[in-house]
């Protein structure tokens, strides 16, 4: 029998554990010089080091280390005064050194919490198990089998160029008390992280790059209980959407297992987009073991306090402070600066007040006709080919009355083309207002002409009906007309009062 | 010391994907045991005032300035697989049939 998600929760409280990769931005390796800007070419980014062949020795990136400390700084870790890295044995062909350099009794940020904003504006404490350094994988390509799925497949192929990529892996404490919420919980922490990621400039943490990937751990147990039910793993869920997507779902499917006098196994899952449901992946007949042991070719990380103070006086204002200075000065709601949020416009809208526009046209431009057209064409916000610089020229432009909405939109769509400047767009599509009295007037006199029904009613004291000559005004003037000033025009026309 | 029963040698057969004989496990147990036992007489002589370590030099924080140095190329990175295929490393079927 199928268990709504409110019977789920009616009965059991769900206990959830995250666990985040950010892949850095570092110029080069964690432990060799190769570059990190994945180029198409296979096997083109490597070296002996990061290929695992004899005799090559690993150096620690310094930028590597620094940003692993500014991340655990600002979520309120104590960062270790001498942390080591370790050696995760595993058989897959993802490493070629049959292991992943990580760390593991000895992280180097420990023990923190962050304090994420729901939607209502209530904050809910995620507490933070650790933060520790380690090195991606290589990718695979599976031939033979249907789909590129490794199941079937008849061999495999390497390339290894984001093989040793920095990564930084961030764990919580077990997640207890969200109750209905925990969708909801689980989504705005990974939103909160990203956004803190992003403002301590050390990854784009660009989720639909696989620059930040999600894994969610959930148990379900009965209110009151002491002990934490079986878990399940779900692996690589890679978008915000589908972190409170998978949570749900999960939550369900426990409750109707443990429902139906069953056990839930402790297995990884694998999440999908089309169905929002999981589905079964490689059972742990037992805890997996790594048979870790310390790295005997990296000699232990010992920050000095000196340094780890250091970074944190340079930590920037924390995101959602941050968000609520701003939404303080900008006047709106917390939902509107949530819609904010979710477009990834804080930035290009704070650049374009900056430039001079004021916040609400910056805001409405940002949102409206630039949000559209980022979504159309799959883009993030801040990589259209626009400018805060010229977005605020524009506003002005409006500002200015030089142009009304519909031009300004216009002129948009001509930067996005690549036409040039606002100024440049506004000059080369002719886009102004037409202020000239007599072209306004001429095309007044034959919007009355042309809808005598309408001009009869609009005499008749039925000013509304006025919108239909104004648009039949705007209509004729490729709406470049100044409508405030057609529709005095018609109404004096007509012989009536405003 | 308890001795390495020949459980723990299949199970450390199985993490390394080696098929061991029930004489080979019996013959391996007896064989890590001594091994074991060999490098167990260090903590005979540790005592609170020697610390672990895992690292015979006294060094920390060895790092590198974060610059790119040149890559091998392709051809030179898969010279020494045994298998390629589409510029990358060739490798058997990774899951049997299961």
């Amino acid at each position: 029998m199928t268990v709504t998600y409110e019977d789920a929760l009616a009965s059991y409280e769900p206990v959830m554990g995250l666990e985040v990769h950010v892949e850095l931005g570092t110029k080069t390796k964690m432990f060799c010089g190769c570059s990190t800007e994945l180029k198409q070419d296979p096997n083109s980014q490597t070296c002996p080091t990061c290929l695992g062949l004899p005799g090559a020795l690993p150096v620690v990136n310094a930028i590597g280390v620094e940003s692993a400390i500014k991340i655990g700084l600002a979520l309120n870790c104590d960062i270790a005064e001498w942390c080591r890295f370790a050696r995760k044995n595993y058989f897959y062909p993802d490493m070629p050194k049959n292991f992943q350099t990580s760390q593991y009794d000895e992280p180097i940020a420990f023990n923190g919490y962050l304090d994420v904003q729901l939607e209502d504006g209530e904050v809910f404490r995620v507490e933070i198990e650790r933060a520790h350094m380690e090195e991606d994988t290589g990718k695979s390509l599976h031939v033979g089998g249907a789909t590129g799925r490794i199941h079937g497949a008849s061999h495999s192929l390497l390339d290894y160029n984001r093989a040793g990529i920095p990564l930084i892996e961030i764990v919580t404490k077990p997640i207890t008390g969200a109750g209905e919420r925990a969708p909801e919980v689980a989504k705005a922490y990974v939103a909160e992280l990203r956004e803190l990621i992003k403002a301590l400039d050390v990854s784009e943490a660009r989720m639909e790059q696989g620059q930040m990937r999600c894994d969610v751990n959930l148990s379900l147990m009965k209110p009151g209980a002491e002990k934490f039910g079986t878990r399940s793993e779900t692996k690589n869920v890679n978008s915000l959407r589908s972190v409170e997507r998978a949570v749900r779902s999960e939550i369900s499917r426990h409750a109707e297992v443990l429902n139906g006098g069953g056990t839930i196994i402790q297995e990884t899952r694998h999440f999908h987009e089309d169905t929002g449901s999981t589905t079964s992946g490689r059972v742990k007949e037992e805890a997996e073991d790594y048979r870790y042991f310390p790295e005997p070719d990296l000699v232990p990380v010992a920050p000095s306090r000196e340094w780890v103070e250091q970074l944190r006086a340079g930590l920037p204002e924390l995101p959602r402070l941050r968000r609520n200075r701003l939404r303080e000065e900008w006047g709106i709601t917390q939902h509107d600066m949530q819609s904010v949020l979710n477009a990834g416009a804080i930035g290009p809208i704070v650049a374009t007040i900056d430039a001079g526009a004021d916040a609400a046209a910056a805001r409405k431009w940002w949102m409206g006709e630039l949000a559209r057209h980022a979504n159309e064409t799959g883009v993030e916000l801040g990589e259209l080919p626009v400018t805060p610089e010229q977005v605020a020229r524009v506003a002005a432009l409006v500002q200015e009355g030089s142009l009304n909405d519909k031009l300004a939109r216009q002129v948009l769509e001509g930067v996005l083309k690549g036409e040039g400047t606002p100024d440049e767009v506004v000059e080369a599509r002719g886009l102004k207002i037409v202020k000239d009295e007599g072209a306004l007037g001429a095309a007044v006199e034959e919007a009355i002409a042309g809808n005598p029904d309408i001009a009869k009613k609009v005499r008749d004291g039925k000013i509304q009906a006025a919108g239909a000559l104004v648009g039949a005004v705007m209509k004729a003037t490729r709406g470049q007309a100044d409508a405030g000033r057609a529709r005095e025009m018609i109404l004096e026309k007509l012989g009536v009062e405003g | 010391m308890p001795g390495i029963t020949r459980e723990e040698v299949a199970h450390l057969a199985k993490l390394a994907r080696l098929e061991l004989s029930d004489g080979e496990l019996d013959h391996f147990a007896g064989q890590l045991d001594a091994i074991i036992g060999a490098v167990a007489a260090v903590s005979d002589v540790s005592d609170a005032d020697v610390p672990p370590t895992s690292h015979p030099l006294p060094l920390t924080n060895v790092m590198r300035p974060d610059e790119v140095r040149p890559s091998l190329t392709p051809e030179q990175a898969l010279s020494g697989a045994p298998a390629q295929e589409q510029q990358r490393f060739k490798v058997p079927q990774i899951l049997g049939e299961e």
